[in-house]
């Protein structure tokens, strides 16, 4: 397992891809502390990178680092190696050496110009968002045999979490509109990993007075620290399940 | 030593192997012969594990394989194409491949075919710039490398020149001698006179009959394996 | 007219009581008591009270005299009492520290009360710990200034507002420090005076309660961190020059919060960091002009029920949203500001974008309508709707707009 984790590591931190979002990311962090005027403003312009970029660049790549690898695949499992260790090992290859470029190049800038709670919060949803897009390329690409299929299924997920799931609620928002449906918000956003995170870092951020009763509400629920206690362990339950997904049909998928 | 017991392979529409029973054993060199689509590949990859039977199961050494993924310690296979990261060079590839299963056979490799392929002189070259020969070549050796008790061989001889076809019958000729399972799956019939002792012929996934070589040729009348099969065919 | 009459009436008083005398108070004096030196002080006098600490329940000044404290004489009200209450004109409190008055859910109890006097001045003294602070009934032409008043109590309950005014008329309230109260500053039926340079900030609810009190002025305050911010209510002519509303976060927080206001100016202050810098509803005829916005969550939130008001030459900077409405009908005009969202052109150059600006964005007329969907900002998906929207009109009102948007903010 350690192994082969170390080969796909190695393997992929010398992509250049990976090398250039590693860089990409990090120019951007400096940019944006360097010309916003206040840390607080810089860290709101990466929420957007981190929310948006971080999630696509994840599924993407791994999707087609998992179907570049098929021949990789192949040849391990006709070797005396658990599917489960190969798959895991394929999975903490890219979650490592991912995580890794998104410390590098977003986490290393906050930790150097905006070390506050915020900062350390979005670094933590960075990380765990990374690690959830891999899972979610993952499953896509076990689930899809073809390659340009597994592609868009992947863009399709990322646009589902980022975009349509958002459009959706707003959708029920105004459908329901004579209901209460604070509640219902909370159980939306562990629904959706991107708006969890994205609830997270605003509400240590002052503008989430903004949110009004429903802030009030997430703020019940997630602000206090077993909160963030529960909205971590609901993003760890996100990697597990969706991996866990994953596996089963991997162990399963004839090579 | 493996023992298949009506496994049964659907892909689709296509039914890819029909309720096959097959029983192979020690010191026997088995040919697995049928026309192209008749399923034996997927057979192979059935004991592999690389293709997991829909009914049906497979053992080895009287374990079934789906719970016990270890025993494919004891298995060398050479697929028919063989497939390897790009960018890795040849050397990587040996290299990583003993990195996984060193502790499966205490570093004690058998490097000979490496030697009689010459490819011990390139191993810097990249996976991807190889000529389709030198990737058998390669996926031989490693067949070859951990001194397995079975062997399994897909099309072994095809894409090779002649010289190194030969260097890898006299190779498989050897381990048979040293008692290992062996089987083989290969269109060019002729190849095979010298060195197998049963045959498999399969068709539309069934399989149509597994019999001694020598029983055959008595049957036929035949010597050549290609008019052993060909006099089978005909009868029928 | 009337404020000079009193003055030269005051100045009168003075002048005819030339023999007046002052009475000390301390232990080495002959009144150990402030109480007794009231008792035995006529008009005019002046009682100085020496450092120490004075337990004398209630002091009650009936008599038009000067009550001066030498390095700040503590009065305490032992948690029980009304400290000084002021039932004569012309009388003077100056120099006390004035502590620990009591607490009561029935009664306003101040530290200092005036009731229903006239030209009383009430200067320069520490309160802390009190319920209300200096509460000022009917009374008229008195001035209240440079004190200091510090409450710690922890709920709107238990405690009272620091300056508190009830149909009063021509006060002044200068230079004053508050904090910890429930209001900083209460007006109520109060007209024609001016609050001037006070700092109002943390308080519980609002930094200045303003309600029916007509033709006032508040000028170059500061109010800060209030739980509210400000709120004034029911009035018109009021004249708002030169504040600082700063950083009034909360979910129900405002800059300032205007309900039923008219004929009435807002100029020059500075509205940073709050949840709504200007909340308006009801508000008619009101000029909103050269004021800074900046970082606030809604600039300016102005309900349909708003007409004829006008804002112009405002700067809008940093604010999350600029403008906020509930309606789809517009009657205020919003010509010639500068807003930093602008990303029109000017061919022309004479600094005025040749495209109007339209200050609402689509989310927050959603979120208007909808305040769960809050939740969505900063989604992908909002900025995506409001992309759509500065292409594409549909929603947001039509005539919303600042058909002169400025290229360059204003030097305010």
């Amino acid at each position: 397992m350690k192994k082969i984790t170390k080969y796909v590591l190695v393997d992929i931190l010398r992509n250049k891809i990976v090398i250039g979002y590693t860089i990409f990311l990090f120019l951007i962090s400096l940019s944006v502390f360097n010309l916003e005027d206040s840390s607080s403003k810089g860290l709101l312009s990466l929420l957007n990178i981190i929310l948006i970029i971080v999630p696509l660049v994840s599924v993407i790549f791994s999707t087609i680092y998992i179907y570049n690898s098929a021949e990789f695949i192949e040849l391990l499992v006709s070797q005396p190696l658990k599917r489960k260790q190969l798959w895991a090992s394929l999975f903490t290859g890219l979650a490592g050496s991912l995580t890794f470029s998104f410390f590098i190049g977003i986490g290393i800038p906050v930790l150097l110009y905006a070390a506050s709670a915020t900062g350390y919060i979005m670094i933590i949803m960075g990380l765990l968002l990374t690690v959830i897009f891999v899972a979610i390329a993952l499953l896509a690409a076990v689930i899809a045999r073809d390659k340009a299929k597994g592609i868009g299924f992947a863009i399709f997920l990322w646009l589902y979490f980022s975009l349509l799931f958002d459009g959706l609620i707003l959708f029920i928002l105004f459908q329901f509109q004579e209901y209460p449906l604070e509640k219902f918000m909370v159980v939306a956003a562990a629904l959706n990993p991107i708006d969890l995170s994205r609830i997270m870092v605003l509400l240590k951020m002052d503008t989430s007075a903004l949110m009004g009763y429903t802030g009030a509400v997430f703020r019940d629920f997630f602000g206090s620290n077993t909160g963030f206690i529960i909205a971590v362990a609901i993003l760890f339950s996100w990697v597990v399940t969706v991996f866990w997904l994953s596996l089963r049909r991997f162990q399963k998928k004839d090579l | 030593m493996i023992i298949a017991s009506n496994v049964t392979k659907q892909f689709g529409r296509l039914k890819a192997l029909n309720n096959v029973s097959v029983t192979c054993n020690k010191g026997e060199c088995i040919a697995l012969i049928g026309p192209n689509g008749s399923g034996k590949t997927t057979f192979i990859k059935c004991i592999l594990g690389m293709v997991v039977p829909d009914s049906g199961f497979i053992t080895f050494n009287g374990k079934n394989i789906i719970h016990d993924w270890k025993y494919r310690r004891h298995i060398g296979y050479m697929p028919q194409i063989g497939r390897y990261p790009d960018n890795m060079t040849i050397g990587q590839v040996f290299k990583m491949m003993k990195d996984i299963r060193s502790e499966s056979t205490e570093n004690k490799f058998d490097e000979s075919l490496i030697r009689y392929f010459g490819l011990d002189q390139m191993l810097q070259k990249r996976m991807r710039t190889l000529s389709g020969g030198t990737r058998q070549k390669v996926s031989a050796s490693l067949a070859f490398l951990f001194d397995p008790d079975v062997l399994i061989l897909d099309e072994p001889t095809a894409g090779l020149d002649p010289v190194a076809s030969e260097t890898l019958k006299e190779k498989i000729k050897s381990e048979k001698e040293k008692g290992k399972l062996i089987l083989i799956t290969s269109h060019i019939l002729s190849e095979l006179d010298e060195l197998i002792t049963q045959v498999i012929y399969m068709q539309e996934g069934n399989i149509q009959f597994h019999k001694k070589l020598s029983e055959l040729q008595k049957d036929t009348g035949e010597q050549k394996l290609s008019k052993v099969i060909a006099s089978v065919m005909s009868k029928k | 007219m009337k404020n000079i009459f009193y003055i030269l009436a005051g100045l009168l008083i003075t002048g005819i009581t030339s023999h007046a005398r002052t009475i000390r108070v301390g232990k080495q004096f002959q009144f150990h008591s402030i109480g007794q030196a009231i008792a035995a002080a006529v008009n005019g006098d002046t009682v100085l009270v020496e450092n120490g600490l004075y337990r004398e329940k209630n002091i009650v000044i009936g008599k038009s005299i000067v009550l001066i404290g030498n390095n700040f004489p503590v009065l305490d009200g032992e948690h029980q009492y009304e400290i000084i209450s002021i039932k004569a004109n012309y009388v003077t409190v100056k120099g006390f520290k004035i502590v620990h008055s009591g607490v009561s859910s029935l009664v306003d109890i101040a530290a200092i009360r005036i009731y229903g006097c006239h030209d009383v001045t009430i200067s320069g003294n520490i309160l802390e710990d009190t319920f209300f602070g200096i509460y000022s009934q009917s009374s008229f032409n008195c001035l209240i200034e440079n004190n200091k008043l510090t409450a710690t109590a922890k709920t709107e309950q238990e405690s009272g507002n620091g300056i508190h005014c009830w149909k009063s008329d021509s006060l002044q309230i200068i230079g004053n420090n508050i904090t910890g109260h429930r209001d900083g500053i209460y007006f109520e039926f109060v007209t024609n005076s001016v609050i001037w340079r006070n700092e109002s900030h943390k308080n519980m609810r609002y930094g200045l309660h303003f309600m029916f009190s007509n033709n006032d002025s508040y000028i170059s305050n500061v109010f800060r961190n209030n739980g509210a911010g400000v709120s004034v209510m029911f009035t018109h002519g009021v004249k708002m020059f030169n504040n600082y509303f700063e950083e009034n976060w909360g979910d129900a927080s405002y800059g300032i919060f205007l309900k039923e206001i008219s004929d009435s100016y807002i100029i020059g202050n500075k509205f940073l960091r709050n949840t709504s810098g200007i909340f308006m509803e009801g508000a008619s005829r009101i000029l909103v002009e050269k004021n800074e916005f900046k970082d606030n969550g809604w600039a300016m939130k102005i309900q349909a029920s708003c007409l004829d008001n006008v804002i112009t030459k405002n700067n809008f900077e940093g604010n999350t949203f600029d403008v906020g409405t509930n309606g789809s009908l517009v009657l205020n005009s919003f010509d010639r500001n500068y807003w930093d969202k602008y990303d029109g052109y000017d061919l022309n150059k004479d600094k005025v974008g040749d495209i109007p600006y339209r200050p609402v964005s689509l989310y927050s007329m959603i979120v208007e309508k909808n305040p769960a969907a809050m939740m969505l900002y900063r989604s992908f998906m909002t900025s995506l709707l409001d992309r759509s929207e500065k292409i594409l009109p549909t929603l947001t009102p039509e005539n919303l707009k600042d058909n002169f948007p400025l290229m360059k903010p204003l030097h305010l």
